[in-house]
């Protein structure tokens, strides 16, 4: 099969192009080694099917990120049979910089003239045929979004790559020209392919061809001695810059006949950016936005309907109260269709989905394959397993699709729109002070909502040691999944320790402070010893405002839903059987009803990791039951719904074993019907005596440590590299148990804080004279080498 | 009359002069299409002061002033009229 190649700048409408030709034949990964993402699908309507590839969109071929590095190995190493240039019509100098450096490779080159509807809005023109003839190569006018022209483009592009074609160049008439042909005719003679592309890349200085060239870059240094420039001196890689635009300017822009004669025209785009990016409503007008997006994916309470009518002293009535739930089960199908929308206060859109997708989907298909393994008369362990295990851990794993998606829905549109590149553009200034860029704003903040979709959208970065940090502070972004832990033994603590006088919102309120605290330090810590960097460069281009499109935004979101949905059937499920052996058997393999969970694997081992807790307050000190915290931790792995869950399943547990008076007044009834979680925890602190500090600590660690499963293979999968992965694990686990231990050690002892204090002052002040070169520490690894 | 981009007031236009500044960034400012003789309109700050948004050939970019420093420009003298008409 043929293999066709897209390539062109970001923005230029490549994305929408593939999605036309390929259908539903697309198909996403990632380039090997790198996590940029790689797209191949097929075309189907020419004379014989051809394979496309989606090269990563890029501004130039030079050897300084991974996107131009994949596109230029690409199509030198892979040959493919004919590169599909997409210039965007709109922007024709800065893409036919691209074009310039394209031509000249031994490929066949066909120019996709995209977004000539926006152009002939303007009332512009372009010479297609002129262009063609200058550039020599076929031109195609084509509008990506209307699916015009994309016929006659496969078709020149299929006849194209019958032909062969010799690299050509616009920079033979400058002062390199000789230059260029002779080193040319230097590597030609070594029968290296590309030989005119190699020669311009040498004659620029370009690292990677130096490298693999090295005998021919004295004909370059040579020639070097004895040329000097006027403006340039003999900095070559400018000069080579500069005479591709100038050629740009004086042979290829003139096909472009302009309506009107102003240079900088004012367009429907930039007036819109004078209110979104202003000086004063820009930030206000973006923390709206914002609000907007967790408000429609989240709210219980859709646009405050609920709130104005108790001001208007007219409430809302709750299902109960129309007498529509009995029991606390609604009363027929209809009344759950309607639960899912509203009770008490109309639900969002966001809350919607979700409800649908959980309650009347997932939970009836789960909760009928449910009913069927029961009644199969299989072993109870086979039950337990395919019920509790694997059915309710697919079912944590898929709870979260909804709101991952609509979350990436909202964020997908900010992408499309072009405004995501002015949020980066406000924020910037607010971000470097932490060494990254403003772009990493957005990530951090989704992770409110979910880490999953946050991880993901660290793909925007474009520094691979901003991008590490960010993923590895995102789960100190409290998110939706951790809010149960927060309330329930927030909840707990007021009623055990404060009588009910108190405010359980303001404990959960500064846990989130504290996770970015934690996320801050974290940075700072990481950008100044092991990520260490310069602050990435923000030269970015601001594309134009334009409607998102449906069809983009559809494929993009399949793409992640199959991505996603992969992962829970294969490693996350492959992890919650696991789990649920290992807390459903005992060490003789005898099989465990749930309460039994003292006996099991799990517990046993969780004993032993007691000890280790204590610095953080819920460890040894807490004697026979204190292994429930660590084993809650550990569940929390899987998903942080778990670690509430657990409390729930140990609290019926020891309500059998110990009696109620000791249990703080909480019977085994309050435990099962009570939703938050709260009970379970008062049954918790009763049975072990754990202090206010210790709750606190297990709540801060539950928060920064490692995240769930889902996360988790996430963040393996966006680092791309094994070592990166490893230390991130690490270092989630490091950091929670320091945050606990601090959080736990100065809640008890307050003195303790100036003893942290010291070490913090200790420790920065090394990492400050360690980077002004001031100490140096030994070199490890060649001292064991030596011995 | 000649000043680096960063001292350039909103809506003041000029032609780039030179591009100082080192490797990866310098090449990253010519591949984006800042290159001698290029006509560059300084659109905007943001809000906080930092970056800048200008339009050169015909399309929207954003550096820092960090960045501006590095692009040497002659400033254009009908600008302030331009301004005017606006």
């Amino acid at each position: 099969m043929k293999r066709f190649a897209l390539a062109g700048n970001p923005n230029c409408g490549k994305t929408t192009l593939f999605n036309s030709l390929t259908g539903s034949t697309a198909h996403v990964g990632n380039w090997p080694g790198v996590t940029v993402d790689k797209r191949d699908g097929v075309y189907k309507k020419c004379a014989e099917p051809v394979a496309i590839v989606d090269l990563p969109g890029i501004y130039s071929l030079s050897p300084y990120t991974p996107e131009e590095v994949i596109a230029r190995n690409y199509i030198l190493d892979e040959k493919p049979d004919c590169v599909i240039n997409i210039v965007d019509a709109t922007n024709l100098e800065r893409n036919l910089y691209l074009t310039t450096q394209l031509l000249e490779m031994d490929v066949p080159i066909v120019i996709a003239l995209n977004m000539m509807d926006a152009v002939e809005r303007q009332g512009d023109k372009i010479d297609g045929k002129e262009l063609e003839r200058r550039l020599g190569v076929p031109v195609v006018k084509i509008s990506a979004l209307k699916e015009t022209g994309l016929q006659e483009l496969m078709d020149k592009a299929f006849n194209e790559s019958n032909k062969t074609r010799r690299g050509s160049t616009v920079l033979k008439d400058t002062k390199l020209g000789h230059l260029i042909g002779d080193v040319k005719i230097a590597l030609a003679g070594q029968n290296v392919d590309n030989p005119l592309f190699h020669a311009i890349k040498l004659v620029e200085g370009d690292e990677i061809e130096v490298a693999m060239h090295k005998e021919t870059v004295n004909m370059v240094e040579e020639f070097k001695a004895t040329f000097n420039d006027d403006i340039f001196g003999t900095d070559f890689e400018a000069l080579v810059a500069d005479g591709r635009y100038k050629y740009i300017s004086k042979y290829f822009a003139p096909v472009l006949t302009r309506k009107s004669k102003e240079k900088f025209q004012t367009t429907r785009s930039d007036k819109a950016d004078k209110v979104l990016t202003n000086r004063w409503a820009g930030i206000p007008i973006f923390l709206v936005i914002l609000f907007l997006i967790f408000h429609l994916t989240f709210s219980e309470n859709f646009l405050f309907v609920s709130t104005f009518a108790d001001w208007a002293g007219r409430p809302l009535p709750t299902l109960e109260d129309l007498g529509l739930v009995a029991e606390g089960e609604p009363i027929n199908y209809g009344v759950r269709w309607l639960a899912t929308i509203y009770d008490g206060a109309i639900f969002s859109p966001g809350v919607i989905v979700n409800n649908i997708w959980n309650d009347m989907l997932v939970g009836e298909l789960f909760g009928w394959i449910g009913g069927l393994v029961e009644g199969s008369g299989m072993a109870p362990w086979a039950v337990g397993l395919i019920n509790n295990g694997i059915i309710e851990g697919l079912g944590a794993v898929l709870s979260f699709l909804p709101p991952i998606l609509t979350l990436f829905l909202f964020f997908s549109i900010l992408e499309d729109s072009g405004y995501m590149a002015r949020i980066a553009f406000i924020l910037d200034r607010m971000f470097r002070r932490f060494g990254l860029s403003g772009r990493s704003f957005l990530p951090m903040i989704m992770g409110f909502g979910c880490s999953v979709p946050a991880m993901i959208n660290t793909r925007t970065l474009a520094d691979e040691k901003e991008r590490t940090a960010t993923v590895r502070v995102i789960p100190f972004f409290s998110c939706g999944a951790k809010l149960p832990i927060l309330t329930a033994v927030a909840g707990a603590i007021i009623v055990q320790f404060a009588k009910g006088n108190g405010n359980a919102d303001l404990i959960t309120y500064a846990m989130y402070l504290l996770g970015i605290v934690v996320a801050i330090v974290s940075v700072l810590l990481m950008r100044s010893t092991t990520l260490k960097g310069e602050t990435p460069p923000f030269i970015m281009e601001l594309p134009a405002y334009h409607a998102p499109q449906f069809k983009n935004l559809m494929a993009h979101l399949w793409d992640k839903t199959k991505h996603f949905v992969k992962k829970a059937f294969t490693i996350i499920l492959a992890s919650t059987i696991v789990i649920w052996v290992l807390t459903h058997f005992a060490f003789d393999w005898t099989f465990l009803q749930d309460e039994a969970i003292n006996d099991s694997i799990l517990a046993g081992l969780c004993k032993l990791l007691q000890p280790l807790f204590t610095p953080l307050g819920f460890g040894s000190q807490l004697g026979a039951y204190g292994w429930v915290f660590v084993l809650a931790a550990v569940a929390g792995l899987i998903a942080k719904e778990n670690v509430i869950s657990t409390f729930a399943t140990l609290g019926a547990c020891i309500i059998a074993v110990l009696d109620v008076g000791s249990l703080g007044g909480i019977t085994a009834e309050a435990i099962a019907t009570d939703d938050t979680g709260i009970s379970s925890v008062i049954a918790m602190i009763a049975a072990t005596g754990i202090t206010v500090p210790g709750l606190i600590s297990f709540i801060a660690f539950n928060m920064t440590t490692i995240p769930c499963f889902a996360a988790v293979g996430t963040a393996k999968s966006e680092l791309g590299n094994k070592k990166r992965f490893n230390w991130t694990l690490v270092f989630w686990l490091v950091a929670s148990y320091l945050v606990g231990a601090i959080v736990y050690t100065i809640g008890s002892w307050w003195w303790t804080l100036f003893i942290w204090l010291a070490v913090i002052g200790a420790v920065t002040t090394l990492i400050v004279l360690y980077n002004k070169g001031k100490i140096k520490l030994k070199p490890l690894k060649k001292m064991s080498k030596r011995s | 009359m000649q000043k680096t981009l960063d001292q350039f007031a909103i809506g003041e236009q000029g032609i780039v002069v030179q591009v100082a500044g080192e490797g990866k960034i310098k090449r990253r400012l010519f591949d984006m299409g800042i290159t001698p003789g290029a006509e560059i309109l300084l659109r905007k700050r943001a809000p906080l002061g930092d970056p800048l948004e200008i339009t050169v050939r015909s399309y929207e970019l954003s550096l820092r002033i960090t960045e501006a420093q590095c692009i040497l420009m002659k400033v254009d003298n009908s600008t302030t009229a331009s301004e005017g008409k606006e």
